[in-house]
């Protein structure tokens, strides 16, 4: 017999359901996932690469790819630009200001996905807000078609994963130490250079973070992809939808899955090394 | 800064703004501002049978997904939390996963997983294939609530004679069940509100309410949907104020 245990430390016994549920439940069938793609035909009868090689040598599939990861990085950036300014104020504002500021950054996030995208479709389609107001103003002759084009479905996509970003950027930025800005401005920096050589690199993590989080948000939410984005407009995760459900193509649906995975991943690991490149630059 | 800080406050609350206030239109469609004003659409869901029947559904597996989450959460994030072990480390980034990985290849995934092992769809599936994703919230919350508890109130009470059990039920589950409460809140939220697994796991024997609403949304602009969107913002509005009140919600969800 050792020392008598910690109390404070538990058996390791304890993580055993859990972890037997998730070999069961997920590692399996992501496991029987990549099985079902390496089929060459939808009756699964022989084995092969061939439905990677027809996602990979086409330029259709290919370009629904290129156009998922792109549509990820325009709502990310169009959340940094808004959120980094929001968490800034958030951290400056007194206390009742920043108790009513987390409700309406909560409320969104808390609020069921499907009510959000429907809110846009009210907002941007021929009778709502926007194009009343363009109307009125008589800006436009006609209403505008801002349903189902790419730009409407990126507004309506940052607003939809706002949340992930700013919550990361309001933690990183209450951590900063304001003795910090004042030790800049002293020295004779202006409020950019202050902003750009101290406020930033130290709240990098914070905003790998919150990109991140948008980033792999954006490109797999079926949602609003297909509400706002309409028919015309075709995203990894709708791909999948079809062949799977509508045509019944296990092997391919397998294989635009694992492809999607991959591209996530590799995504994922991207913003990482970004976060570890930038803090080794701010230590040096 | 302060411009565009403020142009972020008003597109997030301005949709829920623009939802509560056509949910209460006259009219039959969805201009905004409205022609008038009624009630006629949340009168209409009383008759909305489709859209109950799902909503009833989404209920009793956010229920069960959220208690099977609870249950193995805990335990295990009582095992991994405070640990340094490599299996530890390991275990942790495996609950996690399902944070980052599409939910929707995950739901594919299962749909093979149960069809092969000759597993019709059902409530259970759906509440298995809920609880994969819903289970970090919970894992989560409770490590973090486990990390700031103080060792010595534990050293203390177990110097003084209480078993590890005993322990464990006056001085640990006490101070950690802020923690639990929080994860699970946002497990139901996030299974009442799930679509890419449901997506797969569903069948019509169990619809659930945000694929009903995304089919009912596909097909035309139902007004009824902002009755039942507006009733859903201000149900979770209710909820998050008794989160608040209980646990703090807020400051966990940082």
């Amino acid at each position: 017999m050792t020392a008598r245990a910690s109390p404070a430390r538990y058996d390791a016994k304890l993580a055993l359901p859990l972890a037997a549920f998730f070999a069961v439940f997920f590692l399996a069938p992501l496991a029987i996932l990549v099985f079902v793609s390496l089929h060459t035909d939808p009756s699964m009868t022989a084995l092969g690469l061939t439905q990677y090689a027809k996602f990979l040598l086409d330029p259709f599939s290919l370009s629904v790819l290129a156009g998922t990861l792109w549509v990820g990085v325009e709502v990310t950036a169009l959340c940094l630009l808004l959120g980094f300014p929001l968490a800034w104020a958030y951290v400056r504002a007194p206390r009742w200001a920043q108790v009513a500021m987390i409700w309406v950054i909560l409320l969104p996030l808390l609020t069921s996905v499907v009510v959000r995208t429907f809110a846009w479709i009210v907002i941007l389609g021929r009778q709502g807000i926007v194009n009343a107001t363009l109307l009125e103003l008589g800006v436009v002759d006609g209403p505008l078609r801002l349903l189902y084009t790419e730009g409407g479905m990126v507004v309506a996509l940052a607003q939809v994963q706002m949340p992930l970003m700013v919550l990361p950027l309001i933690t990183a930025l209450s951590r900063l130490d304001p003795n910090l800005l004042d030790a800049s401005a002293a020295l004779g920096a202006g409020y950019w250079r202050t902003f750009f050589k101290v406020v930033l690199p130290l709240t990098i993590p914070g905003i790998v973070a919150g990109c991140l989080l948008t980033y792999a948000a954006a490109i797999t939410a079926f949602i609003t992809q297909t509400l706002i984005g309409g028919g015309q407009l075709l995203y990894m995760p709708m791909y999948l939808y079809q062949q799977a459900s509508t045509l019944n193509n296990w092997p391919f649906a397998a294989a635009i899955s694992i492809i999607f995975l991959v591209a996530v991943l590799l995504a994922v690991s991207l913003f990482n090394s970004l976060g570890r490149l930038s803090k080794g630059h701010a230590q040096a | 800064m302060a411009g565009l800080a403020g142009a972020c406050l008003l597109l997030l609350v301005l949709p829920t703004f623009v939802v509560i206030v056509v949910s209460f239109t006259s009219g039959f469609s969805l201009k905004f501002p409205p022609p008038g004003y009624s009630l006629k659409w949340y009168a209409a869901l009383l008759d909305a049978w489709q859209l109950q029947f799902a909503a009833g559904n989404s209920l009793k597996v956010a229920a069960g997904t959220t208690v099977s989450a609870v249950v193995l959460g805990v335990a295990a994030a009582l095992a991994i939390a405070r640990s340094e072990r490599w299996t530890a480390r390991v275990l942790d980034s495996l609950f996690m996963s399902p944070l980052v990985l599409p939910a929707l290849a995950f739901g594919l995934a299962a749909l093979m997983f149960f069809t092969l092992i000759g597993l019709p769809v059902s409530p259970l599936t759906l509440v298995i294939g809920h609880t994969v994703v819903c289970v970090p919230y919970v894992v989560r919350t409770t490590v973090a609530a486990l990390a700031q508890l103080d060792p010595a109130l534990l050293e203390s009470s177990a110097s003084l004679g209480a078993s590890r059990l005993r322990t464990f039920r006056r001085v640990t589950l006490p101070l950690i069940r802020p923690g639990i409460l929080a994860g699970a809140f946002i497990a139901f939220m996030s299974s009442f509100d799930n679509v890419p697994v449901s997506l797969f796991l569903r069948d019509a024997r169990t619809d659930m309410l945000p694929i009903r609403m995304w089919q009912d949304l596909e097909g035309k602009l139902d007004v009824t949907i902002a009755a039942v969107s507006g009733a859903m913002i201000v149900v979770t509005l209710a909820l998050m104020v008794l989160m608040e009140r209980a646990v703090g919600l807020s400051r966990r969800l940082r």
